[in-house]
């Protein structure tokens, strides 16, 4: 409850200092005190203390799984603002209300992984799309973020609309929003909830970008300014991702077998469709679109697993993914050209920040000793010891595999390819932090135990 | 009634309104198309509410049911917010191309 209070009321700070205040810097400043505060509140929480005390009427409950998330996700979002604060203050006038509505979308995420009824659910659904709507729209001179964001507000409204038929259905059927209640039963699939357990996997099959609905995803990702679309291919995707497997795992769980095969049909279109794609195109940032869309492939593991392993490789490809795609993102973010050439010949003229590009590529690409690779093993291992998805696990070898030829295009650019670099302007701060970063990237690779020890910690 | 009726009227209208949306090119049709597939739900939530609150009011529950009635408020609210959000997006986009056609928006295939 801590994190969901502050982030709103953080929020409205930040709308406020935007109209007290004209200095960029004090914004900026109160920002990174928002999220520190809001990172520490999780963290109180976490460890017992409630600093308020709502009746929610079961509506909310908070456990470590979707805690441990909030901290993951609030800690990436403080990455996030030390990274791009600079690059934020490009994108238009407004930038303390990009940083409320940033505070509002974690609001929305912090209940997406506590909600034990379909009520929370769809607020939450909403809290997180509604802030992304305009903020894809944010660069309002530009027809490429104009249109971004009106498809992506049409599409996102039309799954919201199936989303809610789902849950009007599943309410007919078992007559409560509450997980508990949908949960009884012995476990045969009726018409009704047959029918709305479909349309709420569709729709949020929508939301995480899943192929077949996932055409959606490179355009809006392309066309939103760049340092918008590091955040929503990020933190937001796996913000997403949580209340997918809370709704699935909880209310669902018993039909278990009667969705399987369902959902790991979409994860091999998933992870085919977004890897081969990837390979085709000519631009980086449309190539990290179609990444993070053969990413959330990968994710879809532990939907399709749903175990305990699932569950905390979860929490680790979270973190193992968005550190590395905020850092990618943070340097395209200050390039002019996006094609694969204006990667020419970094390495000679930057070459620290063609060696953590280096890092973080090869820890997507899922190479070993970066997290990458971890998260990658526990979420194939999760299906392997599931056991029915056998195919399924070849299949996301294959496209690991293919996925590491489009990664170290980029890396062949930066270091055997001659060209003018482009100027990059980078402070020292820049560049520190992107090396701290990539030394965290290896680090959790290398010593995966760190990280489960202290999942375990809270799991037990 | 039966409730039949009701889950066949509101399916009904759920369908035109996604066929809209398929099928339309005008954004503010779309956009009404979607309204339409909320207030299906709407009607349909209210309907099932008060079957349920038929069947477990004999049982002596008041409550029964009730929280139905309730989820259509919230889509209400969460659908004007959106609304507003949408229309400003609509806007936007006709001050740069005086047009609300979804043809236009072509540029980010290329």
């Amino acid at each position: 409850m801590n994190a969901i209070v502050i982030s709103a009321i953080w929020g409205v700070i930040m709308m406020f200092s935007g109209a007290f205040s004209k200095n960029l810097k004090t914004v900026r400043a109160l920002s990174i005190v928002g999220i520190a505060l809001l990172f520490v509140v999780n963290l109180l929480e976490l460890y017992g203390t409630h600093l308020f005390t709502v009746d929610t009427k079961g509506m909310l409950q908070f456990d470590s799984f979707g805690l441990l998330f909030n901290a993951i996700a609030i800690g990436s979002t403080a990455v996030y603002f030390l990274l791009n604060g600079r690059d934020m203050e490009k994108v238009g006038l407004h930038v303390a209300e990009y940083y409320a509505l940033i505070f509002f979308v974690l609001c929305g995420i912090s209940i997406a992984s506590s909600f034990s009824s379909l009520l929370m659910l769809f607020l939450a659904i909403e809290i997180i799309s509604i802030p992304l709507y305009i903020l894809t729209g944010a660069d309002k001179r530009n027809l490429k973020s104009n249109e971004a964001s009106l498809k992506y507000f049409l599409m996102g409204a039309f799954s919201t609309g199936i989303m809610l038929m789902g849950i009007c259905l599943i309410f007919g059927a078992k007559g409560s929003f509450s997980i508990e209640q949908i949960a009884l039963g012995d476990g045969t699939l009726t018409p009704m909830v047959g029918a709305g357990l479909l349309l709420l996997m569709f729709s949020l099959a929508f939301k995480v970008s899943a192929a077949p609905f996932h055409f959606w995803t490179p355009d809006v990702y392309d066309g939103a300014p760049t340092v918008f679309t590091s955040f929503m291919a990020t933190i937001v995707k796996a913000g997403l991702f949580i209340a997918f497997i809370k709704l699935f795992g909880d209310a669902f769980g018993e039909l278990h077998g009667q969705w399987q095969t369902l959902i790991a049909i979409i994860t091999a279109a998933t992870l085919i469709i977004g890897n081969l794609t990837a390979v085709f195109q000519q631009s980086v940032k449309r190539m990290l679109a179609y990444s993070s869309i053969a990413q959330a492939g990968f994710m879809l593991f532990s939907l399709v697993a749903l175990n305990g392993m699932g569950r905390e490789g979860l929490l680790y490809y979270t973190l193992a993914y968005s550190i590395p795609t905020i850092g990618i993102f943070a340097i395209l973010v200050r390039m002019k050209d996006y094609t694969f050439e204006g990667f020419n010949g970094l390495a000679k003229h930057q070459p620290v920040l063609a060696a953590v590009t280096s890092i973080f590529l090869l820890s997507l690409a899922g190479i070993p000793a970066t997290a990458g690779f971890m998260g990658k093993f526990y979420m194939l291992s999760a299906a392997i010891q599931n056991g029915h998805v056998m195919w399924l696990v070849i299949i996301g070898i294959i496209c690991a595999a293919i996925s590491v030829y489009y990664y170290f295009r980029v890396i062949q650019a930066m270091y055997f390819k001659e060209g003018d670099a482009q100027e990059l302007e980078t402070s020292s701060f820049h560049k520190g932090l992107l090396v701290l970063m990539a030394a965290f990237v290896i680090f959790i690779g290398i010593q995966p135990q760190w990280l489960l020890n202290q999942l375990y910690t809270f799991f037990s | 009634m039966k409730i039949e009726y009701y889950i066949v009227l509101s399916l009904a209208l759920f369908c035109i309104g996604i066929a809209g949306v398929l099928t339309r090119r005008n954004a503010i049709i779309i956009f009404m198309c979607i309204e339409l597939m909320l207030n299906a739900v709407n009607l349909l939530l209210v309907a099932f509410s008060k079957m349920h609150h038929v069947a477990e009011g004999a049982k002596n529950v008041a409550m029964a049911g009730i929280d139905g009635q309730l989820f259509v408020f919230f889509i209400m609210v969460v659908a004007a917010a959106e609304v507003s959000v949408g229309l400003a997006i609509i806007v936007m986009m006709y001050r740069n191309t005086h047009s609300v056609d979804v043809n236009f928006l072509n540029r980010l295939k290329h």
